[in-house]
C-alpha cells in the first residue's frame, strides 16, 4: 500500500544543508491505522508531503497502490492525490467562502463525476460525520470540531485509499478530538488506511501501529493492542515486496523497531 | 468544469463588489467612450451620406468650367452626348437665383433650369401635380415646380398647384411640388432646402445669365455602368475641348459618398484607437487586481491543489475570473452607452442607434483584454506549489 525505500529529502537553507528525511524506510498496508509521531522539526511535515504526493523526495523511491510517485509530473500528481489520498489538516483547510456542502462537493468536482452522483456522495459523507443539516453553512459558522467533520467528510467524499490527516485534532479541545478519533477509527473499521501524524503520544497510541521520526530518521514502533480486536481482518500480503515488512502481520512484541534508520 | 469556474467566478466578483466595480471601472469607461464615440460618428455619417444619397448617387455630374471656348449647345447635350453608346440619359442643370414671391411673403431660392428629363437621371420626386413636359419646353412656358418647403414658407401651404409664384418679378403658374425633404442633412449640405424648377428654354430666356448654353448637365449610365459611362464622358469633352483637362469636370457622386466613407471610418478608427488604449488601461487594473487576488487566495489555491486541482484548472479557474470581469464592465460600459445614446436622442432630437459593428468590437476586445491581463496571474497561480500555497498565511 505504501512503501517508502530509503527517501531522503535535502533542504539548502543558505548555506546548510538540512535533512529532513534521512533514508527512511517505511511499510504501510492495507487497512493499517498507523500513527506518525515526532516532535515539531522532526520532519513529520515532509513526510507528509511526500506520502501526500504534496512534494516529491530527493531520492529514494515511494510506492503508493505500487504507484512509482517520484516518476509522476505534478499534473498527474494532482490526479493520484485526487483520487487516491483523502487530506485532513490540523487548520481543517476549508475554503472559506464556501458552504460546507461546496466543500465537500470540490473534490468530486475535480474527479469529474456527474451532479446527481455528487449530490449523493455529498449526502452520504455528511451524514456520516452528523453535519447534513449544516451543510448550507459556511466555515466561519461552524465550530472548530464541525469543521473538521466537513473535511473529513470532504475527504470521505473522494473515496481515497489513504487517509492521511496532520495534526486532526491539534487546533481542537480534548473532548472534540476524541469525537474527530473515534470517526477515524469507525474509518478504519470499515477498512480504510489512515496515516495520523500527530505530536501527542496520546492520540498516536490510539492506532495500531505507531512510526516514530526525530531528526529525519524514521523508527517503527507497534503498539500491543487489545482494546483493537475489531482488527480481525487480515492485511494484504501482496505488498509486501520491499524486504523490511515481517510476515506476520500482528508481531507479539509491544514494542518492535524494525526498518527505519540507518545512520 | 467551466460552468463551475464561470460559478465561482462570479461568486468571488460578488464577493468583493466594491473592489470590482472600481477595477471593472476603467473597462466601463473604455468601452463606454469607445461605443459612444463610434456610434456619434457612424450615426452623423449615416445621416450625412443618407443626404448624399437623396441628391443622387447613381448620377454623373458635369461642370462645363470654360467659358472662352464654345460652351456646349443643347443640342449638342441632347443628341450627341445622349448619343454615347454607355450614356442612358441626360439632362441640363442650369443654376440661377431666384427671389420668388407670393402676396404676403418672399424668399431667395435656387433656381435650376431643366428638361423634363431630370427625374430620370436624379433624384426628385413630386408630391402632387406633375414635372416639366416638352410643350413647357418648345412654348417657353414660364411654369415651375417648386419644393415642398419654399411652397409652405412663401405661399403658406403644400397645395398650390394651379396658383401662381412671382419669381424675380416674372409670374409663374405652379405645376408641381416636390417631396418634402425628409433629411436635415440635405438643408445644411445644399445650403438650402429652397429650389425651384423652370424648364430651360425658359431659363435662358428669362434669367440674366441665362443661355441655350449648357454649363452644367446630369447624365446617368446604361445598366448602373458608372465607370465606362464616366470614362467615356471623359473622353467626349476632352475631345470637345482640345486635350484641355481644366475646362472640365466629371463627378460621379458615388465618388463622393466613398470619400466620406473612407472620412467617417478613419474618424471612427481614431476615436475607436483612443477608447481601445483606455481600455487597454482598464485591462492593466484588471491584471493589477488579479495579482492581489491570487495572492489573497494563495491559501485557497493550495486546498484546491492539495485535493486535486490539476494546474490548468487553476488557470482556468482565474482566466475566467478575469474574463468575466472585463466582460461584466464591458455589459456596465454598454448599458451606460444606450442610456447615453438616448439622452442624446432627446437632447439632439437625432435619432442614433448603438452601431451593432463597435458592440461587436468593444465585447472582443473585452474578452481579449480580459485573456491578456489574466493569462499572467492565472498562470502565476497554477506554478503554484501545494506544500508552499498550504503553509501561505
Amino acid at each position: 500500500m505504501i512503501i517508502f525505500k530509503d527517501v531522503c529529502k535535502t533542504y539548502y537553507m543558505g548555506d546548510e544543508v538540512v535533512h529532513a528525511l534521512d533514508h527512511a524506510n517505511i511499510h504501510i498496508k492495507q487497512g493499517e491505522f498507523v500513527s506518525i509521531i515526532g516532535p515539531s522539526g522532526s520532519g513529520k511535515s515532509t513526510l507528509m508531503n511526500i506520502m501526500g504526493c504534496l512534494d516529491v523526495a530527493t531520492s529514494g523511491e515511494y510506492y503508493l497502490d505500487n504507484l512509482p510517485i517520484e516518476r509522476y509530473s505534478e499534473k498527474q500528481l494532482a490526479k493520484i492525490r485526487n483520487q487516491k489520498i483523502g487530506f485532513i489538516f490540523q487548520s481543517f483547510n476549508l475554503i472559506s467562502t464556501m458552504t460546507a456542502e461546496e466543500n465537500v462537493e470540490l473534490p468530486l468536482i475535480y474527479q469529474g463525476v456527474g451532479m446527481a452522483e455528487r449530490k449523493r456522495r455529498v449526502k452520504e459523507a455528511l451524514e456520516m460525520v452528523d453535519l447534513y443539516s449544516r451543510r448550507g453553512h459556511t466555515p466561519n459558522q461552524m465550530s472548530g470540531g464541525q469543521q473538521q467533520r466537513v473535511a473529513i467528510a470532504r475527504a470521505m467524499a473522494s473515496k481515497p485509499s489513504l487517509y492521511l490527516a496532520d495534526e486532526p485534532t491539534g487546533n481542537l479541545d480534548s473532548a472534540t478530538g476524541k469525537q474527530i478519533m473515534s470517526i477515524f477509527k469507525e474509518l478504519n473499521k470499515q477498512g480504510n488506511t489512515i496515516v495520523l501524524i500527530t505530536h501527542d503520544d496520546s492520540v498516536a497510541c490510539q492506532a495500531q501501529r505507531s512510526i516514530r521520526i526525530k531528526d529525519g530518521k524514521v523508527s517503527d514502533i507497534e503498539f500491543d493492542k487489545d482494546q483493537q480486536d475489531k482488527n480481525g481482518k487480515d492485511n494484504d500480503p501482496d505488498k509486501s515486496d520491499d524486504g523490511s515488512d515481517s510476515a506476520d502481520p500482528k508481531p507479539s512484541e509491544e514494542v518492535r523497531m524494525r526498518g527505519g534508520a540507518y545512520a | 468544469m467551466i460552468y463551475q469556474s464561470i460559478k465561482m467566478a462570479i461568486k468571488s466578483i460578488l464577493s468583493n463588489k466594491m473592489r470590482s466595480f472600481l477595477t471593472m471601472l476603467g473597462v466601463i469607461i473604455g468601452v463606454f467612450s469607445l461605443v459612444v464615440l463610434v456610434s456619434l460618428v457612424s450615426g452623423a455619417s449615416g445621416k450625412i451620406t443618407g443626404a448624399i444619397n437623396e441628391l443622387g448617387t447613381d448620377q454623373i455630374d458635369v461642370y462645363v468650367n470654360d467659358t472662352d471656348a464654345k460652351g456646349i449647345s443643347y443640342n449638342e447635350l441632347i443628341t450627341d452626348i445622349k448619343g454615347l453608346s454607355s450614356i442612358e440619359n441626360v439632362a441640363p442643370q442650369s443654376y440661377s437665383v431666384g427671389i420668388c414671391m407670393s402676396r404676403n411673403e418672399s424668399e431667395r431660392s435656387i433656381v435650376f433650369g431643366t428638361t423634363p428629363t431630370l427625374p430620370l437621371v436624379t433624384n426628385v420626386k413630386l408630391e402632387a401635380g406633375r414635372f416639366i413636359m416638352n410643350p413647357d419646353m418648345d412654348n417657353h412656358s414660364n411654369v415651375v415646380v417648386v419644393s415642398h418647403e419654399l411652397a409652405v414658407d412663401v405661399i403658406g401651404r403644400a397645395d398650390v398647384v394651379g396658383e401662381s409664384l412671382r419669381i424675380n418679378g416674372r409670374e409663374y403658374t405652379i405645376i408641381g411640388v416636390t417631396e418634402k425633404q425628409s433629411n436635415p442633412m440635405m438643408a445644411l449640405l445644399m445650403g438650402t432646402n429652397y429650389r425651384a424648377y423652370v424648364p430651360f428654354t425658359t431659363m435662358a430666356r428669362a434669367f440674366p445669365n441665362g443661355s441655350m448654353e449648357v454649363t452644367s448637365f446630369i447624365a446617368s449610365p446604361v445598366d448602373g455602368d458608372f465607370a465606362t459611362a464616366e470614362a467615356d464622358l471623359k473622353d467626349y469633352m476632352l475631345k470637345r475641348f482640345n486635350n484641355d483637362e481644366e475646362a472640365f469636370e466629371v463627378y460621379n457622386e458615388s465618388t463622393i459618398s466613398d470619400q466620406m466613407g473612407t472620412i467617417t471610418g478613419a474618424l471612427s478608427l481614431l476615436f475607436g484607437g483612443i477608447a481601445g488604449i483606455s481600455l487597454l488601461v482598464g485591462g492593466i487594473g484588471i491584471m493589477n487586481i488579479m495579482l492581489v487576488s491570487v495572492t489573497e487566495r494563495t491559501r485557497e489555491i493550495g486546498i484546491r491543489k492539495a485535493i486535486g486541482a490539476q494546474p490548468r484548472v487553476i488557470m482556468l479557474q482565474f482566466l475566467i475570473e478575469a474574463i468575466v470581469l472585463s466582460l461584466m464592465g464591458c455589459l456596465i460600459g454598454i448599458g451606460f452607452s444606450w442610456v447615453t445614446m438616448q439622452l442624446i436622442n432627446i437632447i439632439g432630437k437625432v435619432n442614433f442607434g448603438l452601431s451593432a459593428g463597435v458592440i461587436i468590437v468593444a465585447v472582443a476586445f473585452s474578452t481579449g483584454v480580459g485573456v491578456i491581463f489574466g493569462l499572467y496571474p492565472a498562470r502565476k497561480a497554477a506554478r503554484m506549489r501545494p506544500i508552499d500555497a498550504l503553509r501561505y498565511n
